[in-house]
């Protein structure tokens, strides 16, 4: 299985994902090696093998890899690229290094590679010399299934693939789309194309991406499969304490503060509420390229005095967030999976859903709305603030709707994929 | 001569459209005009017109023979009025052959037996008036909204008056004991019951197109067939469907229309059934014992109890609060919210709050506007909180020192009256949560 990053080192949900499936599926009997670029070696790995692609000599001398390069196309791209998912560095990375093709990749090609494994401006560079190391990784091991998580390891799971004929599966957890819009990184697109059309067989995490893979990548429907992410059941005991200190009612948004996670419809829906009810106080939490926009916006409707920025929260930050509110919102206009909802309801919080995200298809007790609909936005934001039947019932169901909600279950699924990607 | 008792239940809501909390206290129209209008028409076009012609020619060709019953909810017909009123006059056209019954229900199709005895006696009247008012004759029979029965509900209605009640036959109530017989109310035994065969409607209402039904397709032939192997002293097989059954339900190209249309001629010449109304089975028929049902069925679903309208935290919320302006509303005399209150009180706003379809159920969805019970809740306490502030207004206006003379709507919730009209509305309401 190839990764790009793993708890505690992550930056989005892609790692926890990872985690969580990793460990599923040792849990119904699945030997995984997992593959990332850089281990730091405090990473949890109970049951399966985690490899350190930075710990991986490539020897010229070898015949293999003179047949290994023989067989395998680099995907060489130019670097100016904005990578992947981390909001902080989503801003205004601008890589000023460009690769020199195969003949810098030569040169550094004996030797012990290093991966930052980190979203940097070298993005590029490692995703290609990654995939080169892949190759020999997989050489070296015995394995059924090649799986690669998202764009940046295709490159992996196709070298992989090729080098040893093994059935590839690739995970799409986001696609360029949701990332940029309509405004599509080419280079970006046509990794992820490739890898797609290179895969036996590929596995979405909500239909809603599903739709997206068929449309917009042009890939035949019975090849791509949804299973939905799940959570991990974690219990935030320690959380019992947190009180709020404003007698307010707290609705929030937590998450970047980008075009793809719909803040602004937060904040008109926000406009419209105060509008009737003064005794609600709204939360904006997170940062992005949109966030000095929202503020000014909350300025201009005056109701800055009950409508907040918190900033970037991390960890226990995000679950005293959580304890706080009243309301939880996202309003995501594209959000393949979008897993905190689900770490809201289980800590009790009831939340309001955009219809354009994936984790709506598998969320019953939850209230879900078209993103730019800010009146029934208003309108369930209102209605679970002041018709207690509604809370009662989420508290009710929805912390067990989620815990339900496990990564056996969903690693089972996957086992399915593996064995249908094997003995087709 | 053993009977069939041939009954079709006729019942709309008035939807309610989308009304978000900001038209709350602004905006007194709740329903959905256009949707209910287009919805009745289709349905009177596709299912009341043409099954009332049927059933017109069934009765010329058959004379007394054939005989049929109908409750006709209030709110139906005050939307066949409106929108197609050649609905009307073809249920009078029936009723003035001498060969049908109509039967008495609440008004609004209300769940209001257990949500308040003093609105439920006042539903019913308004509801046998209507009905005596377009087709010429006072009910005697009644049956209440999905056939919901109790004991309790029995004698209150036995006291009203009636002397027949239908209510399903309910695995659960009746045991070992068959459905094709009458039973009498386990309090009052003046009050006869008849009870649904749910097996052979139910063949009709949900299985008669369905494919995948060993017993498809089904045949007049093989229906009477059925019939037939009825114990010979068994006295009556109940067949209470919904109207829209045929044509809406099952559509005309399932065959439905052409299956009733010979059921009659395949009765008389195949078994020794014959067709009959309630009123004439009360005369007709001795109880064989009563019939004990402390807690409320209905006839829906599996377990043909209350869960579809009551009993989850949304529905209850709705219900309670709806209820507990019972009183204020009494002494509203403003004509359009005491229309209001009716419209509100329809069951199927509770229906489309449950919540135990999320996974099964396409009966359901095809009967739900709503996106999820939530939404409807949503929406529902929208308009229940308008609703709530114009009779706490058309209140202060009237008769400023009831209210302790509080000026803000919200706080007027407290005040004793109130509270008391809630206490006596839970009562029937907790029986329901144990009957569960």
């Amino acid at each position: 299985m190839f990764g790009w990053e793993f708890p505690p080192h992550i930056t989005g949900g892609l790692g926890t994902a990872c985690f969580g499936l990793t460990k599923g599926l040792v849990k119904q009997g699945v030997e995984v090696i997992f593959v990332v670029p850089k281990a730091f070696g405090d990473e949890s790995k109970d049951g399966f093998r985690l490899v350190n692609a930075s710990d991986v000599t490539l020897d010229f001398t070898q015949a293999w890899t003179k047949e290994h390069l023989e067989r395998i196309q680099f995907m060489e791209i130019g670097s100016n690229l904005v990578p992947y998912l981390d909001p902080e560095e989503f801003e205004t990375v601008v890589n000023k290094e460009v690769l020199t093709g195969i003949q810098e990749t030569q040169s550094v090609f004996s030797k012990q590679y290093s991966f930052s494994g980190k979203y940097g401006p070298n993005l590029m560079q490692e995703v290609s010399r990654y995939a080169l190391v892949a190759s020999s990784i997989a050489t070296t091991n015995t394995f059924d299934v090649i799986h690669a998580h998202d764009w940046l390891t295709y490159p992996a799971g196709i070298a992989a693939k090729k080098m040893t004929g093994k059935p590839l599966v690739v995970h799409v957890h986001a696609t360029e789309f949701d990332r940029s819009g309509e405004h599509v990184n080419q280079p970006v697109y046509d990794i992820e194309r490739q890898g797609m059309i290179e895969a036996d067989l590929v596995i979405t995490v909500s239909n809603l991406t599903r739709q997206i893979v068929i449309e917009k990548y042009g890939i035949a429907p019975e090849k791509v499969i949804t299973v939905h992410n799940a959570v991990e059941p974690v219990d935030h005991p320690e959380l019992s304490g947190v009180t709020k200190h404003v007698k307010e009612k707290v609705v929030t948004f937590l998450g970047r503060v980008t075009y793809q996670k719909g803040p602004d419809y937060f904040v008109e829906a926000a406009h419209k509420v105060l509008q009737r009810d003064s005794n609600v106080r709204f939360v904006m939490a997170g940062s992005g390229d949109l966030l000095n926009r929202m503020i000014r916006r909350v300025a201009k409707l005056k109701i800055a005095t009950k409508f907040h920025f918190t900033g970037f929260l991390a960890g226990p930050e995000v679950d005293t967030m959580f304890a706080m509110s009243d309301v939880y919102v996202m309003p995501s206009v594209s959000e393949p999976f979008g897993i905190s909802p689900l770490e809201a309801m289980r800590s009790n919080v009831p939340v309001v859903i955009s219809k354009q995200s994936g984790v709506a298809e598998v969320l019953q007790h939850a209230l879900k709305v078209d993103f730019w609909d800010i009146d029934a936005l208003a309108d369930a934001i209102y209605g679970i603030l002041h018709y207690e039947g509604l809370s009662k019932m989420f508290i009710r169901y929805g912390k067990t709707e989620v815990d339900n909600l496990i990564w056996e279950n969903a690693a089972l699924n996957i086992l399915e994929v593996y064995n249908k990607a094997v003995y087709k | 001569m053993r009977s069939i008792c041939l009954y079709f239940q006729v019942h709309q809501p008035f939807r309610l459209r989308t009304y978000r909390f900001f038209n709350i206290g602004q905006d007194h129209h709740y329903y959905d005009d256009y949707q209910n209008r287009h919805i009745i028409r289709r349905v009177a076009e596709k299912s009341y017109l043409p099954a009332n012609n049927l059933m017109l020619s069934l009765i010329k060709e058959f004379g007394s023979a054939f005989k049929v019953s109908y409750s006709i909810s209030g709110t139906a017909l005050e939307q066949l009025e409106t929108h197609v009123p050649e609905v009307i006059r073809s249920f009078r056209q029936l009723a003035d052959t001498g060969q049908v019954e109509f039967i008495a229900e609440t008004y609004a199709h209300s769940l209001s037996s257990l949500g308040n005895k003093d609105e439920f006696v006042r539903q019913v009247e308004l509801h046998a008036s209507k009905i005596e008012e377009l087709f010429g004759k006072r009910p005697t029979t009644f049956r209440n909204t999905e056939l919901i029965y109790s004991d309790h509900i029995g004698e209150i209605v036995a006291d009203m008056g009636f002397h027949t009640m239908l209510t399903e036959g309910a695995k659960h109530i009746l045991g070992w004991k068959s459905p094709n017989y009458m039973y009498c109310n386990n309090i009052n035994p003046k009050l006869k019951v008849l009870l649904r065969n749910f097996r052979l409607s139910d063949d009709l209402t949900f299985r008669f197109s369905n494919q995948e039904w060993s017993e498809w397709p089904l045949t007049t032939e093989k229906f009477v067939k059925w019939l037939n192997k009825i114990e010979k002293n068994e006295e009556v097989v109940n067949l209470f469907l919904d109207y829209e059954t045929i044509g809406e339900h099952q559509w005309k190209e399932t065959g439905i229309f052409d299956f009733f249309s010979h059921l009659p001629e395949t009765v008389f010449s195949n078994s020794n059934f014959s067709f009959s109304t309630p009123d004439q089975l009360y005369h007709k028929l001795q109880p064989v014992s009563a019939i004990s049902v402390p807690h409320p069925i209905s006839w829906a679903d599996e377990e043909r109890d209350l869960t579809a309208w009551l009993g989850n935290e949304l529905q209850d919320e709705a219900f309670g609060k709806l209820y507990s302006y019972e009183a204020k509303v009494r002494q509203c005399k403003d004509p359009e919210i005491n229309r209001d209150w009716l419209y509100l009180q329809t069951s199927n706003h509770f229906y489309y709050m449950c919540t135990k379809w999320f996974s099964a159920g396409e009966v359901h969805k095809y009967f739900n506007p709503y996106g999820s019970p939530y939404e409807a809740f949503i929406n529902y306490m929208n308009v229940l909180s308008d609703f709530m502030i114009r009779v706490d207004e058309s209140l202060n206006v009237k008769e400023p020192s009831v209210q302790e003379a509080e000026p803000i709507p919200a706080s007027k919730r407290k005040s004793s009256p109130v509270k008391a009209a809630v206490k006596a509305k839970k009562k029937p309401a907790k029986g329901v949560k144990k009957a569960k």
